[in-house]
């Protein structure tokens, strides 16, 4: 009386991730298993509780039929002289035993899902922080050649589908193998001569059920491979549907999407077929292990033997014995599943960063302002791998493989402490890489970026990074409230401080004018704030963060209003005061406030001097400024 | 389910359906008899009859067995292999609906959007084909059928029974709802911590540059306590269900024994007629669960149908006209006839007049949003314009047929989109069928890829990766130039397609296009003045209006935007051409050290 095939209420997001093929290997990789057990270690006894819970549940769920078996051989039908004086109080008394076993059993059974819950949710919450704590210490080349939405699967599906291998996979199988043993067990010793009738069915159960899993494997890989397929074929045609209208192809890709489509078919029905086969098959061994147990029972009871009440709960056992077995498909695919995905968990957890600490890093007391760079040759394409610079928008196009794409060939000039220098040059010119350098989001191939004397890679990345102040041109905001996104999350900066930081950028007089001013929360990247408003958060957030060395990429925004120009001149006067300053310029008006201008050409420093002089030279700069500057100011 | 779609399809596999449900019935009927079979055989037992009566009792259950599972069989295949079906058909008319919609509608639905629907919403439509069909009908008749024998046993325990087994049905929608509540709250969790996550990464410089590393990780912990809190709370609702449901079906036996034990020792009842009767109760059991099962089902299927019918429900912007005309060849002369082109509430085209004689070369040029793609745009009828038309050798180009319409156009478009194909599949890619080699070298040749695709390590035959990633941009846009001579096109359509290849290369590339271009009306919206100049005739776009045109000399001459950007263009390749003090390689330290200034 078992409640037949199950059925997983929960439903788990389908993952989207059609980039990559999935990986559909074994179901049991020791070196995976060894690793995700780590994570399992440090709530061994709570897996242990559930595990014994799980025993007393499998327990308990064992008791009807040998209560079936009491009742009929000692009250309802009493083997011998009938009518010894019918037990109706013993009859109800058994009943009770069996409500309170039943009892007994969903306490346990319950308590045991929830505990195993508990441990799936704190080890994934553990494997996701420890992903996300990896991630944020690799450098920037990992980030530029890896899409995000990548990551952001490893971190959430990736992980949750190792939950399911906790919660549903891995101990349930003990509780299968619990109630399986168990059952072989009380047949064996309530008569064996019984169990052996009914177990003859076990080596074609056996047989039908290795076949059903060798070609449900295979049945699963090739559904879900192709169904990938699929759907990999469908996000690229969706993505190109217009080249392929322009170029009228829509029936060829129409036929080859259909092919795409049989395949899939012809797989899901080899599935199916072999799932429609199994079920029967095991239901008609079931039937035929009953009618053995009915026919030789029978003859037992005849003798003497055996007792009516022994063959019902016999018969009842071996209906129950063969419901686990269906389950094996769904628990192979859910370890499948799991293993594919702890493969690339611990791909991203085995990511090297390219930019790491010294072992002994100098230690960063004051910082001055000093910055040297010494004959930098620098190139995004380090491993050789066609990473496509973040910032930079080099001229990678059209280049040819074997060429070396050098970004800084051979800078060198030298910033002293509290002076202001802009940075001026043509796209590729190689102005954001001199930033990405100095904050050590890169580290060059050769030559040296000092500050205060002392190569940035030798000073934690960190502490490095507190002293120097980036304005991006790009705008970051995260939800949250303005204010937070001035501080940062920095506990050390008052309100006060994020006010006065607001005040000397001129951001506090259109934050103040915000219904809810400094508490205003934002929504979606800022969206509602113009672009304007949002360069001057990002100002106040460097300026809040008092760094000694502040760097601005300052991008001249076409769709800023004259009196958010206005702003944002104010906004980089103050920003610029007291401190050493790097500006990307693209603002007349900034290239003009500075003290020197260094003008980068082709990965080159190709001119230095003041706004005049340089003019007066009328070589790359005065190229520069009629192109950049003459017309947006 | 209302939807109209559904039901043809299924209409469609009615055969398989009446089989499946034949087959049920039967299987239904079997189940129902081999109770009847266990109850003669254990008061056979009882009476102590002879082992060849239990024999043929034996036998009998394992006949009956066999034909339930045949029937099964029959059952499960016929209509789940009918839902299969139906899911391959929907999603090809799926592929084929979205093949026929515009520009404008993939650029309104992102991408992320219809493959949700292609991947779970047609996956549950095939559950419910498949599954929730066959077991809305086969559920209903055995829950029927059952409880008719279990009245014939007997009405008093029939009547305990009842009170007791919709409990299952009961806890299965009750706790089911709440499941499906704290469900939801786990799936927003869920996409709080994706979000969270995506945010984190993608602003990851700014995490980075101010040292917030600590913060984030710890508001990112947060989220994902948030997710293990729902998720708890969510297991608290869900480690309940099958518990809960195997007590109600657990005290349902233990009755059976109480009542049924009774019943048999006051000789109202066989002992054998017990046993029938726990079996009845055993196939009475799955339905009361599958009875909230398959109204999940139903209502999961009817969402995701009403889904895709959205989409289906989308009529195709650009279609053939009802009556298309009858050309036989295209000549390519172009003209705009006062056409202006609204765009997401802006005016991208105002007013536009223009004739472009067949065979002519015409340059588009204006500053970036003049619309000079959304004009090149028009005549592929990518786009059709607000107002006014845009005529190809006379003829209105939403009068020709789309097939012939673009079969005479080769479109070289902005962003170099390829195909995860070999070069050679994409360089053929709208000669499909037809692809000669020789012409697929010569179109090669023209576009300056083939001396690219002789380094390659398989040639023509190498493929290109997901959008042609293994490609450098400039190779890309060169393989969609071939892709577009290989066409043999009437109009050539360049939309700043040599953005990316060096000057050198832009010059071959115009060589030999001038070669194929001879016969051919040519446009191209370039910025390097040496293609401007190239051409026969120059338009000058500024905010959607032409401002200009003429020839280089006139434009230059008449000193107005064009002079200007001309101007700007000229002191851009001269900047480019500049090269800094010349360093050999490898560098002699401190060349030009700005310490000794």
């Amino acid at each position: 009386m078992a409640a037949g095939g199950r059925h997983d209420g929960r439903r788990r997001p389908m993952s989207t991730h059609f980039d990559e093929d999935p990986i559909l290997g074994r179901a049991y990789d020791a070196r995976l298993v060894r690793r995700l057990l780590a994570y399992v270690r440090p709530y061994g006894a709570t897996v242990g509780l559930s595990i014994a819970l799980l025993l007393v549940a499998s327990l308990a769920d064992l008791a009807g039929p040998t209560l079936y078996r009491l009742g009929i051989d000692r009250y309802i039908a009493p083997p011998g002289a009938r009518g010894t004086g019918a037990d109706f109080r013993g009859l109800a008394g058994l009943a009770a035993v069996y409500l309170a076993v039943l009892a007994l059993g969903f306490g346990a059974r319950w308590a045991q899902s929830y505990l195993m819950q508990a441990v799936g949710q704190r080890v994934m919450a553990d494997l996701r922080a420890q992903m996300v704590a990896h991630l944020q210490a690799l450098s920037m080349s990992f980030f530029s050649r890896t899409p995000v939405g990548r990551l952001v699967t490893r971190v959430t599906n990736d992980v949750d589908a190792l939950n399911e291998l906790i919660t549903s996979g891995a101990v349930a199988i003990f509780g299968d193998v619990f109630t399986m043993i168990g059952i072989l067990a009380i047949m064996l010793w309530m008569n064996w001569r019984l169990a052996l009738a009914a177990f003859a069915v076990l080596p074609v159960v056996y047989v039908i059920t290795e076949r059903f899993r060798l070609r449900s494997r295979e049945a699963y890989r090739a559904v879900r491979t192709r169904l990938a397929r699929i759907n990999a074929y469908l996000n690229e045609q969706i993505t190109g549907m217009t080249v392929t209208q322009l170029f009228t192809q829509e029936p060829g890709r129409l036929r080859a999407f259909d092919e795409l489509n049989a395949a899939h078919l012809d797989a899901s029905l080899a599935s199916t077929r072999n799932f429609s086969q199994f079920y029967p098959a095991i239901q008609l061994v079931g039937a035929l292990g009953v009618a053995l147990l009915l026919w030789y029972g029978g003859g037992q009871i005849a003798r003497g033997v055996a007792t009516l009440g022994v063959l019902v709960a016999a018969i009842q056992y071996a209906e129950r014995f063969f419901d686990p077995l269906r389950d094996l498909a769904d628990k192979f695919n859910i370890f499948q599943a799991a293993m594919a995905s702890s493969e690339r968990i611990f791909r991203v957890l085995d990511e090297p960063a390219a930019v790491r600490d010294a072992a002994d890093p100098s230690p960063v007391p004051g910082m001055r302002g000093d910055i040297v760079f010494r004959n930098v040759w620098f190139s995004y394409q380090d491993d050789g791998a066609p990473a496509a610079a973040p910032v930079s928008a080099g001229p990678a196009a059209g280049r040819r493989a074997d060429e070396p794409a050098w970004a800084l060939r051979g800078v060198s000039f030298t910033i002293r402490a509290g002076e202001r220098v802009a940075i001026v040059g043509h796209t590729g010119a190689g102005k954001t890489s001199i930033i990405n350098l100095l904050t050590r989001f890169y580290d060059p191939q050769r030559g040296e970026v000092l500050v205060d004397g002392t190569d940035v890679r030798r000073y934690p990345q960190r502490e490095l990074r507190r002293h120097v102040g980036l304005v991006l041109q790009d705008v970051f905001l995260f939800s949250g409230t303005i204010a937070d996104n001035i501080r940062l999350g920095n506990a050390a900066i008052s309100d006060a401080d994020v006010q006065r930081a607001a005040e000397q950028t001129g951001a506090a007089r259109f934050i103040e004018a915000l219904p809810r001013g400094y508490a205003t929360e934002l929504r979606e990247r800022g969206a509602g704030l113009s672009s304007g408003q949002k360069q001057l958060i990002a100002f106040a957030r460097a300026l809040a963060a008092q760094p000694e060395i502040l760097l601005i990429l300052d991008e001249a925004t076409s769709s800023v209003d004259a009196e958010t120009e206005v702003l944002i001149q104010r906004a980089m006067t103050a920003a610029l005061r007291e401190r050493t300053a790097i500006v990307i310029a693209h603002r007349l008006s900034t290239v003009r406030h500075v003290d020197r201008i260094l003008v980068l050409h082709k990965g080159r420093v190709a001119e230095e001097g003041t706004h005049d002089a340089l003019l007066a030279r009328d070589g790359i700069y005065a190229k520069l400024y009629r192109l950049q500057f003459a017309d947006l100011d | 389910m209302r939807s109209r779609r559904f039901w043809a399809y299924v209409r469609r596999y009615r055969r398989a359906y009446a089989v499946g449900y034949l087959g049920g019935l039967v299987s239904i009927a079997m189940a129902q008899s081999s109770p009847w079979i266990m109850k003669l055989a254990v008061d056979a037992i009882g009476r102590h009859a002879g082992l060849g009566l239990l024999a043929a009792y034996a036998g009998a259950l394992v006949g009956l067995a066999a034909a339930e599972a045949a029937a099964t069989y029959v059952m499960r295949w016929s209509i789940m292999a009918a839902a299969y079906r139906i899911e391959t058909e929907l999603r090809r008319e799926y592929f084929a609906h979205l093949a026929r919609m515009p520009l404008a509608f993939f650029e309104r639905t992102p991408t992320g959007d219809l493959m949700a629907r292609a991947v779970n919403d047609i996956r549950a439509v095939q559950r419910f084909a498949g599954v929730g069909l066959m077991r809305s009908v086969h559920t209903t008749v055995m829950l029927i059928a059952s409880v008719a024998f279990m009245l014939s046993i007997s009405v008093h325990l029939t009547l305990v029974m009842l009170a007791i087994l919709p409990f299952v049905t009961l806890v299965f929608l009750l706790l089911g709802r709440e499941i499906h509540r704290r469900f939801d709250a786990v799936q927003a969790q869920f996409s709080a911590l994706s979000t969270r996550v995506q945010e984190m990464m993608s602003g990851i410089r700014v995490v980075k540059a101010f040292a917030r590393e600590p913060d984030q990780l710890a508001r990112f912990n947060e989220s994902s306590e948030a997710v293990v809190h729902t998720n708890l709370r969510l297991a608290r609702a869900q480690g309940a269900l099958w518990p809960s449901i195997g007590l109600i079906l657990g005290v349902a036996s233990a009755v059976l024994l109480w009542q049924g034990g009774d019943a048999v020792i006051r000789g109202t009842l066989t002992l054998g007629q017990m046993v029938q009767f726990s079996y009845y109760l055993a196939r009475l059991s799955f339905p009361m669960i599958a009875l909230g099962w398959v109204a999940n089902l139903w209502q999961q299927g009817r969402a995701s149908m009403n889904r895709l019918d959205a989409i289906f429900a989308e009529a195709p912007a650009v279609a053939d006209p009802p009556s298309p005309l009858a050309v036989d060849g295209i000549r390519g002369e172009i003209a705009f006839r006062r056409v202006s082109v609204v765009r997401d509430g802006a005016a991208a085209l105002r007013d536009v007049n223009l004739v472009i004689p067949a065979g002519r070369t015409v340059a588009v040029v204006g500053p970036t949003g003049a619309g000079k793609t959304t004009l090149v745009s028009l005549i592929p009828r990518v786009l059709d314009p607000t107002d006014g038309q845009v005529l190809l050798d006379g003829h209105d180009v939403r009068q020709l047929p789309l097939a012939v319409l673009r079969g005479a156009i080769g479109f070289v478009p902005q962003e170099p989109f390829l195909f995860s194909d070999t070069l050679r599949a994409n360089i053929a890619f709208g000669a499909a069928g037809t692809a000669d080699p020789a012409r697929v070298l010569e179109a090669a040749e023209v576009s300056q890829i083939a001396a690219d695709a002789a380094d390659f390590p398989a040639g023509y035959d190498t493929a290109v990766g997901e959008r042609g990633v293994t490609l450098s941009g400039g190779q890309r846009q060169r393989a969609t130039i071939a892709r577009a001579v290989m066409r043999d096109p009437r109009v050539l359509i360049l939309d700043d397609a040599l953005s990316s290849v060096d000057t050198q290369t832009e010059q071959a590339i115009l060589r030999g296009l001038r070669g194929v271009m001879a016969a051919r009306t040519s446009l191209v919206i370039a910025h390097r003045i040496s293609t401007i100049r190239s051409a026969d005739w120059i338009v000058v776009l500024d905010e959607g209006r032409v401002v200009d045109q003429g020839t280089h000399e006139d434009l230059i001459a008449r000193g107005g935007l064009y002079a200007e950007l001309y101007e700007r263009e000229l002191l851009r390749e001269a900047l480019e051409a500049e090269e800094p003090a010349s360093m050999s390689w490898p560098p002699a330290a401190g060349t030009t050290d700005g310490a000794d200034r």
